[in-house]
């Protein structure tokens, strides 16, 4: 399922890559060639920052200071941590350090059964828990070899789109925070919360839902459900049009955006870099185009690119993303078929309420596939969808038993951290600020 | 100089001042505390929050209470602070903010060419300001130089980074905007002919054009010293959209990151009382201060403090809407924005109102009527003055294309 970043580049580059510094061709050639400002990258480790701290002042020769930012910092999103080399207030040099919030989800997923597997993937991005769950339960299915019915599919499509919305929103808040605009903050918020509102009705859970699970989903949609989406759809397009006049339209947003922490086109293919911050930079790369899951085969959506790749697009694409998720929202309305919301296959499914009461074997039934688990078969697998950050992958390995032999979570924002010091090289520190929050990072992600 | 000190000094003026000074303080101090209350509770509904509710009514002493809560406070001096530095900074920062406001005319009956005095039960006369020197706005521009060395002390007394940077910021930001503010006030002193702040008060009380309109220094002087003023003065007092002294999203605290307790609570308090101060400065300048109609049933100098605080909320509001609307700008755009823009546009006005004053007072003879000189002067200045900006602008773009060449980018592709 890996995609050589050569086969994309030479069909979909759209956009030149952005002006740079004369680049020296690498004497080994090969791949760090396409990496101009690879100098960027703080090679330093924790032991030769102490003894630099401890080394005595010698002012001949340190022209530069080593600043620790995070992890505990107003905006390093979490507990990221920077370790910059400052030139007075110029970021010569950077290293991203992470671990800060590692909880082992990876190897805890191990040891839980694969219907338990969606409460724990959940909690990686929390800012968009239904896709980790999504594809969770697609390389589930993968490996049961299931197909789930279509009305579980198209609810499916229905919450992590607006799961996408959310998390947009969300970052339009703290990218606003990030450069000051710190009432943006509470606007991003309030109206992420009307998402969510719906998120909590329809899962009983603000956040890692647990919703969607292999086999389909928790339970259908309420009574209602059609009225709550069309409130969202309603509620949030003036909201965008307010975001355009408070930001968008903004000449100091736009100072402070724009040309600020620019990749180019190779530089954020030989990173892996995925999502917003890929097609920023001009290819138009999005799982739901390129390699469709669920149904997004039969909707109409277009994938937004920027030419630039700077932060301003970054925020450009994400806030027309927002419309164009509300756009395949209205589609599925109209397309939203009846039937199952999970299958019915009773490897998978637990039996129904009702029948538990009538029924001893229905209830034994319900209790072994909630305490043993479903056996799964063996064999490997790899499912990518396409989240808010980028390209979500899951890697599952099954030995047959009721857990899986080894879960990995191929997470957008890890991979996407590596372009930080690119993006950050030779800007003031106020642009760092801003690249950070263009990447727009979930720690939780990205320690897992 | 007030009249009360004109025939020698008694020691009835000294207790005069005295308690006069008193009430100043006593005043700002209320004024400060009501205005980090208005501040809190307008941006609070500008955000769709309720703001403080809980302190006193309407949350009124939610002030009061945090700083309670500040003294009680564990005070913390960082092991590598310079420990005399760090303690003197934030009063080194307070005192400026509060000088400055004794500078300020509070009230007084300014209508129909009144002096603008009230007549204490002792007979003596005097001013409703602590002192009105002679050098006024002078002074004022000395203390908001003063007012910088608090927060540059205390970025480099932490002994800390992220402060340093921060007191970095604090003392460019400062010369670079004190030009501006500066030239803009000289475009007041040169309508007014003085430097004493009653002077310029009783100025603007004048009848304007046509009796209606009021002979404000914003019309007088033509909106721009305004506008310049304005933006310097909000970028002196370190107020977003220019705050990049304590940044939070890039300095965490900026120069107060290590202060804790009463001591933080300090800057936080001269912060406040410098903004309202400049907020008193912009009314006064540029307003008319206490100036306004005597509108009867109270006494006339009341109704000087009615207009004045009228006017000064006005502008209080703007800072606070200024914080919630704008983000922050960069630390280059900020230079920039000082010297590329409002130092030479302030110039270029200053001289601009020179000429037509020289022309309106029929010095010139270039034409038969004084009025004929001032068309003349008008249109030649803002042709030289057009002239100028271009060639600012042609040599500002290509400064820029050759830093950019010399960086190894294509002018062209950057844009």
């Amino acid at each position: 399922m890996t995609v050589t970043p050569e086969k994309i580049g030479s069909e979909e580059t759209s956009a030149t890559p952005t002006a740079r510094a004369t680049r020296t061709p690498d004497p080994e050639g090969g791949q760090l060639d396409r990496l101009p400002r690879r100098h960027a990258v703080l090679r330093m480790s924790e032991v030769q920052a102490a003894e630099l701290a401890d080394a005595p002042l010698d002012d001949e020769n340190e022209q530069t200071m080593l600043v620790n930012m995070g992890p505990s910092h107003p905006s390093t999103h979490g507990v990221l941590r920077l370790m910059l080399e400052m030139d007075g207030e110029i970021v010569r040099r950077s290293k991203p350090v992470i671990g800060y919030l590692h909880t082992g989800m990876e190897k805890t997923g191990e040891s839980l059964t694969f219907l338990q597997g969606g409460t724990n993937v959940t909690r990686m991005d929390y800012a968009a828990p239904l896709f980790n769950e999504l594809v969770f339960s697609l390389a589930t299915e993968k490996l049961l070899e299931v197909d789930i019915p279509p009305r579980a599919t198209w609810i499916r499509m229905l919450m992590c789109e607006i799961n996408r919305i959310a998390s947009h929103l969300l970052f339009m808040a703290t990218n606003g925070m990030d450069l000051g605009a710190v009432s943006m903050m509470i606007y991003g918020w309030r109206e992420r919360e009307q998402v969510l509102r719906f998120l909590e009705k329809v899962t009983g859970l603000r956040m890692n839902h647990n919703y969607i699970r292999p086999g389909g989903v928790a339970a259908d949609l309420p009574d209602g459900w059609r009225d709550d989406v069309l409130f969202l759809l309603d509620m949030l397009p003036p909201r965008l049009a307010e975001y355009d006049i408070l930001m968008s339209g903004q000449p100091i947003w736009r100072e402070r955006l724009q040309g600020v922490g620019v990749l180019a086109a190779e530089e954020a293919l030989a990173l892996s870099v995925t999502g917003p911050l890929l097609r920023s930079t001009g290819i138009a790369r999005d799982m739901r185009r390129d390699e469709p899951y669920l149904a997004y085969d039969d909707v109409d959506f277009d994938v937004l690119v920027g030419t630039r790749g700077d932060s301003y697009d970054c925020y450009a694409i994400r806030l027309n993303e927002i419309r164009e998720s509300m756009r395949i929202v209205r589609q599925i309305l109209d397309k939203m078929p009846s039937g199952d919301y999970r299958v019915q296959d009773t490897k998978v499914t637990p039996p129904p309420r009702a029948r538990i009461d009538e029924s001893m074997e229905a209830l034994i039934h319900h209790f072994k596939i909630f305490t043993e688990g479903f056996k799964v078969p063996e064999g490997e697998v790899y499912v990518a969808v396409e989240s808010p950050r980028g390209e979500l992958g899951c890697y599952l390995v099954s030995d047959g038993s009721p857990t899986p032999y080894r879960m990995h979570i191929r997470a957008p924002s890890l991979v996407n951290l590596q372009c930080l010091p690119h993006k950050m090289a030779d800007g003031l520190v106020a642009d760092a600020v801003a690249s950070i929050s263009s990447v727009d990072p979930i720690m939780g992600e990205v320690d897992r | 100089m007030d009249p009360y000190l004109l025939d020698g000094v008694t020691l009835g003026d000294v207790a005069l001042s005295t308690v006069k000074a008193v009430l100043a303080l006593v005043v700002c101090l209320v004024a400060t505390m009501l205005m980090v209350w208005f501040e809190r509770k307008v941006i609070a509904r500008l955000q769709n929050r309720i703001g403080p509710n809980v302190a006193g009514p309407f949350g009124v002493l939610q002030t009061l209470a945090d700083g309670i809560k500040a003294f009680f406070k564990e005070d913390n001096i960082p092991e590598n602070a310079d420990r005399f530095v760090f303690k003197l900074a934030p009063y080194l920062s307070l005192l400026p903010a509060f000088l400055t406001f004794t500078l300020i005319p509070l009230g007084g009956d300014f209508s129909g060419g009144k002096s603008g005095t009230v007549t204490l039960p002792g007979g003596q006369e005097t001013f409703l300001q602590v002192a009105d020197p002679p050098v006024g706005v002078l002074f004022f521009l000395a203390m908001s130089s003063l007012g910088i060395y608090g927060i540059m002390l205390a970025g480099w007394s932490s002994g800390s980074k992220y402060p340093l940077l921060g007191s970095v910021r604090a003392s460019a930001q400062a010369i670079s905007y004190e030009a501006a503010l500066g030239l803009s006030l000289a475009a007041v002193i040169l309508v007014t002919g003085g430097l004493s702040m009653t002077e310029i008060v009783r100025e603007q009380a004048t009848a304007g054009f046509g009796g209606i309109i009021p002979n404000w220094n914003i019309i007088v002087t033509g909106f721009i010293p305004f506008a310049v003023f304005v933006m310097a003065g909000t970028a002196e007092l370190n107020r977003p959209p220019f705050d990049l002294v304590e940044a939070e999203q890039e300095l965490v605290g900026g120069f107060h990151t290590e202060y804790s307790g009463i001591r933080f609570a300090l800057f936080f308090l001269s912060e406040f009382m410098n903004t309202v101060t400049m907020a008193a400065i912009i009314v006064t300048l540029f307003f008319g201060g206490p100036a306004g109609p005597n509108l009867g049933i109270l006494p006339g100098w009341l109704w000087g403090f009615v207009w004045f605080f009228a006017k000064l909320l006005v502008f209080l509001f703007v800072f606070v809407w200024f914080r919630a609307t704008l983000p922050r700008f960069r630390y280059d755009q900020l230079m920039d924005l000082g010297w590329k823009l409002l130092i030479p546009l302030s110039l270029g006005w200053l001289l601009v109102l020179a000429g037509i004053r020289v022309a309106r007072n029929g010095e010139l003879n270039l034409l038969d009527s004084a009025g004929g000189d001032t068309v003349l002067v008008i249109a030649v200045s803002f042709v030289v003055l057009l002239v100028g900006m271009g060639f600012l602008r042609a040599a500002l773009n290509n400064a820029r294309r050759e830093r950019l060449l010399a960086a190894g980018l294509d002018p062209r592709e950057v844009g």
